[in-house]
């Protein structure tokens, strides 16, 4: 096997000769601003090359399409993609959650199926999980799905799929038992095949102007009973687990990333460029005090990772830093945004495209594209009830 | 560029100091020890303060050749946090300032003489600031002291003072001071202030020394109240929720209702990233330049956690939440008067952007 530290300058190498550059379009720099068709080409090209190349799924079993190699070898290759600011890769529900759930829980048939075209972006990965009326409530979901011989009969309506448009497969959580004894005993978990009759899907345009999610309607859609995932009646669980994946609480992604990292302290470069009321913006005592404020909150997020990993001093409550970060994240980065439009002055009335726009739009649009995080994956209100309850022991809301 | 400053280590040591620490005050701290101090002349309890003299605790950052422990800066932090965390009063952090700015700018003499007393037990004290309300320690215009803690139990006080045109510090013997107390916000804490007695050349401190003793003094102040008050935010953010937990209001233990659960755990995040900030500063306090960005950070962060989870005490509280007898007063007044020393969050921030914008 080749060392860890082969393999690593070969893929330093490999990213800094053939990450693209120059993009004549809007990079997207999370899976789920995908709007175009020529974003999405572009990205699953891109990540079929890096995967052809050795540098995705490195560590997955070669007999489901994987490199063979160690975690650490993998860990390598994300490394590279990074310091060489590589696109992401596209494929993230199959990359993060639905390839991860199937390599552990999966049947050997299901592994050689699905986990290849995972890796290559010949199979896209949807996930089927939200619904219109049933969003922060997940285990409420209600899309029925009726045992009919070989088959299951889906009816009803699935919302906020990413990339629903262009995905060849599901994770679905529907509802095989209206009469279980509780709303969870009800739910089950299939690998759902999307390309049949009575699938169809709608663009959701976001608040940006722009796309990346789409509705999905079942009008009696027929899907063969073995893509049923575990048993009937236990799709809650299959759900958390999968929900562990996404959160990464749960180890065995195939790698990469699918969300560009942005440094927390990117603003600071555009204070100094800034200009507020015709003068630097940085000669405003209130946007000074302001973009300190943001940056000691960085600092915060940073260290609080740092003492994470330090048992004596989080043995109180051993799980509050991991349970309070999506929440602390997802919020700071919207208050960013929000401070950046500040920074921007009367320049902050622009917007994308526009020729006098700054760094064309890029805070306008992030700003916007925050609400994604704060909303999606459980409401930063949802969050203050899930802290608050198991990390602080409150009473139950609900 | 501050990422460096988030890494946080640990000494097997100070997480056994820590532990002790967090034990002997929970012991010696009981609230109604609190409260029962509030109304003592002295402030605090001489016996504690001799128990905490023989643990070794005054001696920490104080050079064995002067009879201390000769350990770093950073071991004093747990001290301070679990004074915090449990509203002990002491003259534990004016003590250590008074040796800190003995140990940088006093000369060989008044480092022997007053080191080794101070690592046993003898209070002392620094005085720095003047009723104008300047928090740069290097303006001295008056002949007045004021916010001078623990200066009555003192026996030795570090003061500045106005000598022959410069700012000097010098080291006056309390019996040659005449205090008056003062009424403060912070009823765990004594302070008092006084006239300037005329200094002689035997006082005062090595001229050369001043300005490094004096930001030596700014730094640790800084880092102890971040300690001070992280602790607080704390216990704070534990006392509110243990209310939230047991008072019940419409049928319903009133911690369910998300009015009040949600602005707590915004609390607990705050008193979290403090405590964070506060081990990142005390890992990095003594790296030249970085030290003073870090403890900065720690402080500012510090006091708008404490005073957000006490403002919220207060009001979650509800009815009791206005009463003497509610704790979260307490909580409420450590926070407003450690904006008043050294400097308030803005200050701090505005003082940040000078170093890193």
């Amino acid at each position: 096997m080749i060392s860890v530290e082969d393999f690593a300058a070969g893929a330093d190498a490999w990213f800094a000769e053939h990450t693209p550059r120059d993009v004549p379009f809007m990079m997207p720099l999370t899976f789920m601003e995908v709007g175009t068709d020529e974003q999405f080409e572009f990205l699953r090209d891109w990540q079929n090359t890096v995967y052809k190349a050795g540098y995705l799924g490195a560590h997955w079993p070669t007999d489901y399409g994987g490199g063979g190699l160690t975690q650490k070898h993998q860990d390598a290759a994300t490394r590279a993609m990074r310091k060489h600011g590589a696109p992401i890769m596209l494929n993230a529900i199959g990359i993060g959650w639905a390839g991860p759930l199937i390599l552990d829980t999966g049947t050997e048939e299901e592994k050689r199926k699905y986990l290849p075209g995972i890796l290559s972006a010949d199979d896209i990965w949807c996930q089927g999980f939200s619904e219109p009326d049933n969003g922060s409530d997940l285990g409420n979901a209600q899309l029925k799905a009726v045992r009919d011989g070989d088959e299951y009969v889906l009816n009803g309506s699935k919302i906020w799929t990413t990339q629903g448009n262009y995905a060849k497969y599901m994770i679905l959580l529907a509802r095989t038992d209206f009469d279980a004894p509780n709303k969870y005993a009800g739910l089950s978990f299939f690998l759902a095949p999307m390309r049949i009759p009575g699938v169809e899907t709608t663009k959701i345009r976001k608040l940006t102007g722009e796309y990346g999610f789409t509705q999905t309607f079942f009008t009696d859609a027929r899907i063969p009973a073995d893509t049923l995932m575990g048993e009937e009646g236990g799709g809650w669980k299959v759900a958390m687990r999968t929900l562990e994946y996404e959160r990464g609480a749960r180890g065995g992604q195939a790698g990469g990333y699918t969300i560009s990292q942005t440094d927390p302290l990117e603003v600071v470069g555009l204070a100094k460029r800034a200009m507020r009321n015709g003068k630097p913006a940085l000669e405003d005592p209130v946007m000074r005090d302001r973009l300190m404020a943001q940056m000691i909150e960085a600092q915060a997020m940073m260290a609080n990772r740092e003492r994470s990993k330090i048992m004596p001093l989080v043995q109180e409550k051993p799980f509050a830093l991991p349970m309070l970060s999506k929440l602390q994240f997802t919020e700071y980065a919207r208050e960013t945004g929000e401070l950046a439009l500040e920074l921007e002055g009367a320049q902050g009335g622009y917007y994308v495209g526009d020729e006098a726009s700054r760094e064309d739009g890029y805070w306008q649009r992030s700003y916007l594209n925050a609400f994604s995080a704060t909303i999606g994956g459980g409401t930063s209100q949802i969050q203050r009830n899930i802290v608050g309850e198991h990390v602080l022991g409150l009473p139950k809301t609900r | 560029m501050t990422h460096h400053l988030a890494k946080i280590a640990l000494t097997e040591m100070q997480a056994e100091l820590r532990d002790q620490a967090m034990k002997f005050c929970a012991d010696k701290s009981p609230i109604a020890k609190v409260r029962a101090l509030l109304t003592d002349e002295r402030g605090y309890d001489p016996d504690v303060w001799q128990e905490m003299a023989d643990l070794g605790w005054l001696g920490i950052a104080i050079p064995e050749t002067h009879e201390g422990l000769g350990l770093e800066l950073a071991d004093i932090v747990p001290v301070a946090e679990a004074m915090g965390k449990y509203l002990m009063a002491s003259p534990f952090i004016s003590t250590t300032l008074a040796a800190q700015a003995i140990l940088f700018g006093g000369s060989d003499r008044q480092k022997a003489e007053w080191l080794p007393k101070l690592a046993s037990g003898t209070v002392a004290t620094v005085a720095l600031f003047e009723p104008s309300g300047a928090w740069d320690l290097d303006t001295v215009e008056g002949e007045t002291k004021t916010f001078v803690l623990n200066a009555d139990a003192a026996e030795i006080i570090v003061t500045t003072v106005r000598h022959d045109g410069q700012t000097r510090l010098a080291l006056i013997p309390r019996d040659r001071i005449e205090v008056e107390r003062e009424t403060i916000i912070d009823e765990t804490k004594r302070s008092y202030r006084f006239d300037v007695p005329k200094v002689t050349e035997d006082d005062l401190m090595p001229a050369d020394l001043t300005a490094a003793a004096l930001d030596r003094i700014e730094l640790v102040a800084n880092l102890m109240q971040s300690a001070e008050l992280s602790g607080a935010a704390m216990a704070c953010v534990d006392y509110t929720v243990d209310y939230l937990k047991t008072r019940k209001q419409f049928g319903k233990v009133i911690g369910a209702f998300q009015a009040l659960k949600h602005p707590t755990v915004d609390a607990f995040i705050d008193a979290e990233g403090a405590r964070s900030l506060l081990y990142a500063a005390a890992t990095h306090v003594e790296k030249q330049g970085d030290g003073e960005i870090a403890v900065r950070m720690a402080n500012a962060k510090a006091q708008g956690a404490l005073s957000y989870a006490a403002d919220r005490s207060i009001q979650f509280h509800g009815g009791f939440g206005f009463t003497y007898d509610c704790d979260a007063q307490l909580y409420r007044r450590v926070a407003m008067f450690a904006a008043s020393q050294f400097g308030d969050a803005a200050f701090h921030r505005a003082r940040l952007a000078e170093l890193l914008l």
